[in-house]
């Protein structure tokens, strides 16, 4: 896996499986590799890939059966769906509005066009 | 678990090492980091035995690895930054070798040397610099060694096989097993190492898990100069700057960037990490 943009590699590695859950690639009940597994397919520290699953775990997105792994969780694409929204609200798209501006965009030119 | 505990180590008169302490935890891969001369390699063997501390002590699960008993010797392996071209194919030395460490899996070690493209039945003294490298890192990881001592893995392998070193290290160790290993190459390295420690002149600036890192500093690459850097780099898209992390914001650690801002402010960053939280 190549890691080109500035956030954290956990944080990342976070965005591939909530993408994947998305567009339904992951489903609920689906195991996912464990942390020493993932890591080594990407090239990351097991300890990375940990955190990335802490933080999944703590938003309901996946949980933990002892001593099987990690599966996720039945209602994943509802909680998914409403944290990206939220993200994509407050992050993506101030940058987008300003990037806008700056260019002298006008909304109608980027949403009329279909 | 290993345990530095005030450890100094001399050449002759030349001091190396000078009241180091610091430990190595299981399950761990540590990066080993600091200058040319700061003594990394000098630990590395003290660490496996190979040298006899000064003062202070250095214990291996309760033994003193100097004192290099077979029980200890079975658990540890010492991969040197130059390797031997021993006359004999890859799979004959394996084999011989191997005996010497009760965990020694030779189907490992092809299966490794298959993932490195690296051909067994190959004669070591004709094999290139990277393929005696790689021979010899396949091997360390098929003796089941508990601790993993290697000095400059990734010095002369090619672009692929860097790839398949990270894969390999974490695919091929048991997880309760302690690796060490130093590096100048951390961007070959920068997201298998955690923990990170820094050496400098006879001490240790930082043994430091990522995740503290990253809640003490801020690595900033943005397009804007700010004031009160530790560190700062001109990059072809803006800037890097490292501060430290006032708003708890998480950010991606850049090995490089944190090794020169260590160095450039030792005792801020000390008192940093040193800072228990309450």
């Amino acid at each position: 896996m190549e890691f080109n943009s500035n956030k954290a590699i956990f944080l990342q590695i976070r965005d591939t499986i909530l993408e994947r859950i998305l567009s339904g690639d992951l489903k609920p009940g689906d195991r996912i590799p464990s942390v020493r597994e993932y890591g080594a397919t990407i090239g990351v520290n097991p300890n990375t890939v940990m955190r990335t699953y802490e933080r999944l775990t703590t938003e309901g997105v996946i949980h933990n059966k002892r001593g099987i792994g990690y599966f996720i969780s039945d209602d994943a694409k509802e909680i998914v769906l409403g944290n990206s929204r939220e993200e994509f609200l407050k992050e993506d798209v101030p940058v987008f509005i300003r990037k806008m501006e700056l260019l002298g965009l006008k909304p109608e030119e980027i949403f009329d066009n279909k | 678990m290993i345990e530095i505990k005030d450890l100094s180590f001399s050449y002759g008169k030349e001091p190396v090492l000078k009241s180091i302490t610091t430990s190595f935890e299981e399950g761990r891969i540590y990066g080993l980091l600091g200058e040319n001369g700061v003594g990394k390699t000098t630990l590395l063997t003290l660490l496996c035995g190979l040298k006899k501390v000064g003062s202070g002590s250095i214990t291996t699960d309760g033994e003193n690895p100097f004192n290099r008993t077979p029980s200890l010797l079975e658990k540890q392996y010492y991969l040197p930054d130059e390797v031997a071209p021993t006359p004999m194919t890859a799979d004959g030395y394996a084999k011989e070798r191997g005996r010497f460490w009760p965990l020694y899996d030779h189907e490992k070690f092809l299966h490794i040397m298959k993932e490195f493209e690296n051909d067994p039945d190959k004669k070591m003294s004709q094999m290139s610099a990277g393929q005696l490298k790689k021979t010899y890192i396949a091997f360390a990881l098929a003796t089941g060694a508990k601790y993993l001592f290697m000095d400059e893995p990734t010095n002369g392998l090619d672009i692929p096989s860097k790839a398949q070193f990270r894969s390999a290290i974490m695919s091929h160790t048991a997880e309760e097993s302690t690796i060490v290993i130093s590096t100048h190459q951390v961007r070959d390295l920068e997201n298998i190492i955690d923990p990170v420690i820094i050496l400098d002149k006879q001490e240790v600036l930082l043994n430091a898990s990522m995740e503290e890192i990253s809640d003490k500093l801020f690595f900033d690459y943005g397009t804007t100069l700010k004031d009160g850097s530790l560190f700062r780099e001109q990059l072809p898209g803006g800037f890097l700057q490292v501060y430290p992390n006032y708003d708890k914001e998480e950010s991606k650690v850049n090995v490089e960037a944190l090794f020169n801002a260590v160095h450039a402010h030792k005792d801020l960053i000390k008192g940093l990490f040193n800072k228990k939280e309450a």
